[in-house]
């Protein structure tokens, strides 16, 4: 049986999308068989940043309603063949998405793969409920920036009380994922600190994502950024997430950006 | 002028911490609806409703949330004959 995993935020942009696929490809890296599903039913865009928007055929709310079969909407990807991508519909209402229905398709998805990873929409209605609803395991994330922190804190609540696991009595095991991270600007008093962000959201810290040109670059050529430069410092910080998640132990270090000449004399405030 | 303003501008991060850590904490004990200082303000104007024609537009209430202490601020424009309602 594998792992559920849902990767939500509240806040739009802050990157689960990029975060989902990033850490999809992480894991069936090591041979892990990963499904990818996007759950934003009129907005998809995983099929875009996994680049493989142009082979898809049937979605989510396709199975969901019996048009096609779960095979048949699964696409595999290209570079990395224990890596699949089970996309949203881009013309259909996110009403068609029923709670029988999602429940059917994690049920059947869990069986066939190591790790299913639902990229929520952003928002709390239906379809980022849904997201939620059968996860294990939670990833937040979160920007080092205030409306994305009370997001945040938002979703959190709702993990602990609308998912299957908190009406069960259980915990929900959240982790956070910091995106967007300048460590520079943290520095200098500009950007709230990761043990801010820890202090205040209270849950354990899963992997800090540096702010990097990288990320785009990746997304621009439609693959995630541990494939498509995975000696970048986006892709490492990547790469350790995964491996927390699978419960290895790896010592965390605010990703430091080289600075250069320029950036060592202005980037830091004059004490 | 821009370089000066560079060295005397002070940091933005721990502001954002504290107003954060306050807001959290209200939104927090305030999940399901049981936020005492809606509650208040919406009996207290359900009370006034009751004796006297009461203006939306003359009415100003204000909430304050601290970090330890909150106020909630009432602020009605009492008309000449608006000690009674019209039955």
């Amino acid at each position: 049986m594998g792992k559920v995993i849902v990767v939500t935020s509240g806040k739009g942009g802050v990157g689960k999308t990029t975060s989902s696929a990033a850490l999809g490809a992480a894991l069936a890296q090591n041979g892990d068989k990963v499904v990818v599903v996007d759950f934003d039913v009129g907005l998809r865009n995983l099929d875009l940043v996994m680049g493989a928007e142009r082979r898809v055929v049937y979605d989510l709310v396709n199975v969901i309603q019996g048009e096609a079969k779960l095979a048949q909407a699964l696409i595999r990807d290209k570079r990395l063949e224990t890596l699949y991508l089970l996309p949203a519909s881009q013309t259909r209402d996110k009403d068609n998405l029923t709670p029988e229905g999602v429940e059917k398709v994690i049920t059947a998805l869990r069986k066939a793969f190591d790790w299913v990873i639902c990229d929520s929409p952003a928002g709390i209605e239906r379809g980022a409920t849904l997201a939620m609803r059968h996860a294990d395991v939670a990833i937040v994330v979160t920007n080092p920036e205030v409306s994305s922190v009370r997001d945040s804190d938002r979703i959190i609540g709702l993990l602990d009380s609308k998912t299957m696991k908190a009406e069960q009595g259980e915990r929900m095991e959240k982790h956070l994922l910091l995106t967007r991270f300048d460590p520079a600007r943290a520095e200098r008093g500009d950007m709230l600190k990761v043990e801010d962000v820890l202090e205040i959201l209270s849950i354990p810290l899963l992997g800090i994502i540096p702010e990097s040109m990288d990320v785009l670059r990746a997304s621009n050529v439609g693959a995630p950024v541990t494939i498509a430069d995975n000696k970048s410092a986006p892709a490492l910080a990547y790469f350790n997430a995964a491996r927390r998640l699978k419960g290895e132990t790896v010592p965390l270090t605010t990703p430091g950006e080289k600075r250069g000449f320029f950036g060592k004399i202005f980037g830091r405030k004059a004490a | 002028m821009n370089l000066k303003r560079f060295f005397s501008r002070s940091a933005s991060a721990p502001a954002a911490r504290e107003r954060l850590q306050v807001l959290l904490a209200h939104e927090r004990a305030s999940s399901g609806d049981s936020d005492l200082l809606k509650t208040l303000r919406d009996e207290i104007m359900a009370v006034i409703a009751k004796h006297m024609q009461v203006d939306g537009d003359k009415v100003s209430v204000k909430m304050e949330r601290g970090a330890s202490v909150s106020t909630l601020a009432v602020d009605i424009e009492v008309p000449f004959d608006g000690g009674k309602k019209a039955a």
